[in-house]
């Protein structure tokens, strides 16, 4: 009896250390980059006309930034609700295979469902390298309790992060105010070529930088999804033709 | 439906739930439920790949290009030109996001602080 109480105890004890370090592995280089990223979606979202308990609750129920800037440039572009779902859906379809990618990674045989589904809400493109990176230093049944300190760390400090500076946003002079609201696209202007697996997706990037100002003026209405599809669907035929090309 | 169709308190959370939350954990959800059975590598994935890096890239040019608030008060050319200094300074450094983030920055200061 007291020896299984005592086991039980170890386990718990060991779970608290593990979540911990998931905790710590979230004040990192790539963690700050992110809180960067934020500080310009704070001033993003209060500039869209958002108050701070939706900017704090879009952080929160969303978290993957890309799709909330399209969420925002959604909202800005005054797009309706089916267009401005469907655009955040289309840029968010790339969560699904990381997820793919990442659950197995945590997975034992004794895993609850429940806890993957939750963990999965986590999952955004910084917690995503870090634990990828990080797991293999992590017991595999400590996983999932890691990557749950991790995740959870990144969201509610980014939450706070946006929402002290959207506070602070109105006071701020114009030229700290202009310089702030370019660090969102100086972030991914940078963050998304380095992302890119295959050529394909820095072809995708440059036929979207300049396709989204053309529909903008074009189609104000659908602008996000014209552009993503029909720079997409372009690079992804440049991309076969290449392969047809080069390979077999 | 746009974000400010309804006067209600409720219609913006409503809005960023259906539009933001279900638009992205459908995704997430499906990823667990799908488990093994999807390769990062599969063409499918490629197409997906592409299409959501052309939506955010539209996005960063509409704001670099038409943006609100305070950015809007600064020159176009300044705009642009401290976004191409950041992105040619980023792969200058060997891909480094925070030297490309710093000279973006740097450029659209310098250009303000000279205005």
């Amino acid at each position: 009896m007291q020896h299984v109480e005592l086991a039980r105890s170890g386990r718990e004890e060991r779970r608290a250390v593990w979540f911990r370090r998931g905790v710590l592995a979230a004040f990192s280089i790539p963690g700050l980059i992110l809180v960067s990223a934020f500080v310009g979606f704070a001033g993003l979202a209060r500039d869209a006309g958002l108050t701070l308990a939706q900017a704090v609750f879009m952080t929160g129920v969303v978290w993957a930034l890309p799709g909330k800037v399209v969420l925002v440039g959604a909202i800005l572009s005054g797009n309706g609700l089916p267009a401005a779902a469907l655009a955040v859906a289309l840029s968010s379809v790339r969560l699904a295979p990381m997820v793919v990618a990442l659950t197995p990674e945590m997975r034992t045989p004794r895993t609850p469902a429940w806890v993957l589904y939750a963990l999965s809400h986590f999952v955004a493109v910084t917690s995503w390298v870090l634990a990828m990176q990080q797991f293999r230093h992590v017991p595999r049944s400590m996983r999932t309790t890691y990557y749950a300190g991790l995740g959870a760390t990144l969201v509610l400090v980014n939450m706070g992060v946006v929402a002290v500076v959207f506070a602070i946003a109105g006071r701020l002079p114009p030229a700290v105010s202009a310089a702030l609201f370019f660090l969102t696209p100086m972030y991914f202007l940078t963050s998304l070529w380095g992302s890119a697996r295959e050529r394909a997706g820095q072809v995708a990037m440059v036929l979207g930088l300049v396709l989204g100002p053309v529909f903008h003026l074009l189609l104000p209405e659908f602008d996000l999804l014209a552009a993503g599809l029909v720079a997409g669907l372009a690079a992804f035929a440049i991309h076969l033709s290449a392969a047809r090309r080069g390979g077999v | 439906m746009t974000f400010t169709a309804i006067d209600a308190w409720w219609w913006p959370y409503l809005f960023i739930l259906v539009a933001g939350w279900l638009a992205t954990d459908f995704w997430r959800f499906l990823g667990v439920y799908l488990g093994g059975r999807i390769s990062e590598d599969s063409q499918l994935i490629v197409l997906v790949r592409c299409i959501a890096t052309a939506l955010v890239a539209a996005v960063i040019a509409n704001l670099v290009l038409f943006p609100s608030g305070a950015l809007a008060a600064t020159p176009p050319l300044l705009r642009a030109a401290a976004g191409l200094t950041g992105f040619a300074a980023y792969l200058a450094s060997g891909k480094s996001v925070p030297v490309g983030i710093v000279a973006g920055e740097a450029v659209l200061g310098a250009g303000l602080l000279l205005a």
